[in-house]
């Protein structure tokens, strides 16, 4: 009895808006409610759960503000300091957020698999909602399998950071667009203190150091995840072996324990002692974000920004680069759903509302429309992550029903590999898909094919 | 026989029963909270766990029954399992014996202190005190690599320190040094017991001619081991559901090392080193939504746990001696 209660509310909100509908209930088309007719147009309040705190939550709640203004019948309570575990648990008590933000990616496969999020399609076909104004790494992001239970709101895209007054000091001029020159570069800015150790790190390769983790690196050798079919193919597609052959060798150039150590005292990433904006490194991979780091905890810093350099044999890669971002969607539990679509409605397509969001966050918009908008605030560091984001060979990891299994197997391998404990890079990458088929099977297991 | 002589049993037959259900209720009763407790906290969810085992269960949908899918994975198919065990047993093998060997040792020095018995007992104590993630995140900060005290001092005497945490080869070692600090708990228990020892056998001992050896072998030992077997029981059980430590240096030491959805989950750091049986069952269940396959996982680990137990309490009898007790 508990399971088939159990599996008519996962089906119930599964299968659409006549179901689910809740309080919002449906006109007589079978199309959703929209938030005018449910709850007999009367104001309700809804509830949204983001992972912002304090400055960025004031960001996030001016934008509510600007809604409630413009939806004079919903009201919105804003909770912040909320993240994944908190959502999962709300929903399997019942009593989620209408509308919740998920910070990362790796719970969506679950959220739109499992039903936890209600599927958007009949509230997007009934509103008309354009969705190729999502560039297409975007989209990717936000569904899982075909199935669109969230909507993307702002993005972080990945490029590479590079300390001017260094470059100038080591005679170099220009960013590097190889990978090839990155090594080079790499090896003339890097600088040593008596004893050997590292002082200034060209190009920290380790995967582990801040940002550098090999899905943020793969787009710039073309690397994929997975075929047409949803297979693993990290031993098959060359990428992976071309890019992992690259890294070892400029690891090796410094020492893969000196790289730890630098590593062990390095400050930390997400504080004003992090070792770029310090200048303890002089290149390295990050995000957007950054610039707001730097201009607020380090002004003085002279510094470019740039797309990840290509691998050699791939030169029209460049320009491209890795994003990932916030998903929106509505928990199943939600009592005012009609309203919670309104909602991320706003927060996914407004111009207004994405301009003002990246102004205040310093993320990338996520609609190709509020990327064109005059209002939007970028000095010239910034510019290179909007046209990264809009580059054709821009792209995502793929979002899997595993959470982020894949990820951590292969994260598993690739530190045996950069500290020299695999032998053999190809028979590895070939069992690393295998053991990600095995926890995928796991994961399907008895279910209708 | 008249009718009343027949009614006068039979009355005395429900008396009796309705006696007896009296006191049945009253001990029902008594022991309730014990049994609802027991029933809602252990009875309820281990039989909801070997039924989740199972299933596929991501936690937001119902279970899915697939029978012994989740088994043949943990046997077959999951690449961590094997590590995982490897670690657990490794840490069972080296930090369980040492700590016992520590435990009863300085609980000897301190016995034998002639002044201030209370300030070592303290000192040697305060290390337990220490919340299990305050102590492991200490320990980070004192075996840092490149900025931690250890190597520094190390580097005084042209010692080029290990990498401690971030290295495969140190992390377990690492993790034993945490546990030996804190066996404050253990040492109390075996000061205890050996401030406990009688005087006289040790007195009539010595007579005899018996060295520090022969007495502690001969008469000490025996005396405190049934706080051996406790140690060593409570420190085996402890090593099979070793958890905090490993997930709090392995996400600290290989902070940065984020995945691609910008999570800093790094468990196992480095390269599956500490990677406990426990870890990877929150791994699996929280993580990967694989709550069925963590709830196999957990079955397993409960019936190693009671084989472990069993057979540790049958080999004890052979060593353990209780004061005024037969020898069995």
């Amino acid at each position: 009895m508990r399971t088939l209660l159990g599996s008519t509310v996962a089906l119930a909100a599964t299968v659409g808006l006549t179901a689910c509908g809740g309080s919002s209930g449906s006109n007589s088309s079978g199309s959703p409610a929209s938030a005018a007719q449910a709850d007999n147009g009367k104001p309700v309040t809804i509830t949204f759960w983001s992972g912002y705190t304090s400055r960025e939550k004031g960001v996030f709640d001016s934008v509510l503000k600007d809604f409630t203004a413009a939806h004079p019948n919903i009201k919105v309570k804003s909770v912040g300091g909320i993240n994944d575990d908190k959502i999962v648990q709300a929903i399997r008590g019942g009593n989620g957020p209408d509308v919740a933000l998920s910070f990362q990616t790796d719970y969506l496969g679950n959220y739109c698999g499992a039903g936890a999020w209600i599927d958007l399609k009949p509230y997007i076909e009934r509103d008309k909602v354009d969705l190729s104004q999502l560039p297409a790494p975007v989209r990717a992001f936000s569904e899982f399998n075909g199935k669109r239970c969230a909507m993307p709101a702002l993005a972080d895209v990945y490029g590479l950071y590079y300390n001017k007054k260094l470059f100038r000091q080591a005679g170099i001029t220009s960013p590097p667009k190889t990978t090839s020159e990155l090594t080079a570069d790499a090896k003339k800015l890097t600088q040593r203190n008596p004893d050997g150790s590292l002082k200034v790190v060209g190009f920290n390769p380790t995967f582990g150091w801040y940002e550098m983790v090999h899905a943020h690196a793969a787009p710039s050798f073309g690397a994929k995840w997975t075929d047409a079919s949803g297979k693993s193919i990290l031993g098959t597609d060359p990428g992976w072996a071309r890019m992992l052959r690259w890294q070892k060798a400029l690891v090796d150039y410094y020492g893969f324990d000196n790289l730890q150590r630098f590593k062990a005292r390095a400050g930390d990433e997400w504080t004003a002692s992090n070792a770029f904006e310090t200048g303890k490194v002089a290149m390295n991979i990050d995000g957007e974000y950054r610039t707001a780091f730097i201009s607020k905890e380090h002004p003085e810093l002279d510094y470019g920004t740039a797309p990840m350099p290509v691998d050699d044999a791939h030169p029209e890669l460049y320009g491209s680069g890795y994003v990932v971002g916030n998903t929106l969607g509505i928990p199943r539990t939600s009592k005012h759903q009609a309203q919670a679509w309104e909602l991320i409605r706003y927060l996914s397509t407004d111009p207004g509302a994405l301009t003002k969001l990246s102004n205040g966050l310093k993320n990338v918009p996520t609609t190709t429309t509020s990327l064109a908008d005059p209002a939007l605030k970028a000095n010239p560091q910034f510019k290179t992550f909007l046209k990264i984001f809009t580059n054709p060979n821009t792209s995502t990891t793929p979002i899997t029903i595993i959470g982020a299994a894949n990820q951590e197997l292969f994260q598993t391998f690739l530190q045996k590999w950069q500290s020299g404990h695999v032998t053999n890079l190809e028979d590895g990458l070939k069992n690393v898909d295998k053991e990600i088929e095995a926890q995928m099977a796991n994961a399907t297991a008895g279910q209708a094919p | 026989m008249s009718a009343a002589a027949l009614a006068l049993p039979r009355r005395n037959t429900a008396a009796r029963r309705r006696a007896q259900r009296r006191r049945r209720l009253l001990i029902l009763g008594l022991m309730s909270p014990w049994i609802v407790g027991f029933g809602v906290f252990f009875g309820y969810p281990l039989v909801y766990s070997a039924y989740l085992s199972f299933t596929h269960y991501d936690l937001l949908s119902s279970p899915r029954w697939i029978g012994t899918a989740n088994y043949d994975f943990m046997l077959h198919g999951d690449p961590n399992v094997g590590p995982a065990v490897r670690n657990t047993l490794w840490i069972i093998a080296v930090m369980v014996p040492l700590q016992v060997i520590l435990a009863c040792s300085i609980a000897m020095l301190v016995a034998r202190a002639r002044r201030g018995v209370g300030i070592y007992r303290t000192l040697f104590y305060l290390p337990a005190l220490t919340p299990p993630v305050a102590a492991t995140l200490g320990f980070l900060f004192l075996l840092n690599p490149s900025t931690g005290p250890v190597n520094t001092i190390l580097g005084w005497f042209g010692i080029t320190g290990p990498l401690w945490f971030d290295s495969p080869s140190w992390s377990k070692p690492s993790l034993v040094l945490l546990g030996l600090w804190g066996v404050g708990n253990t040492m109390v228990i075996f000061l205890a017991a050996i401030v406990d020892v009688p005087r006289h056998l040790l007195e009539s001992a010595e007579l005899d001619g018996a060295g520090w050896w022969r007495r502690l072998r001969w008469v000490t030992l025996p005396s405190i081991s049934p706080v051996i077997l406790f140690a060593v029981l409570v420190g085996v059980i402890d090593g099979l559901q070793y958890f905090t430590q490993a997930y709090v240096a392995s996400s600290i030491a290989g902070a940065g090392t984020a995945n691609a959805g910008d999570s800093t989950v790094t468990l196992g750091y480095p390269e599956n080193s500490t990677l406990m049986y426990p870890v990877l069952l929150y791994q699996q269940g929280f993580r990967y939504f694989n709550m069925g396959y963590a709830a196999a996982l957990s079955i397993v680990l409960f019936g190693a746990a009671l084989i472990v137990t069993i057979a540790i309490l049958r080999a004890a009898r052979r060593f353990v001696h209780y004061q005024g007790a037969a020898r069995t």
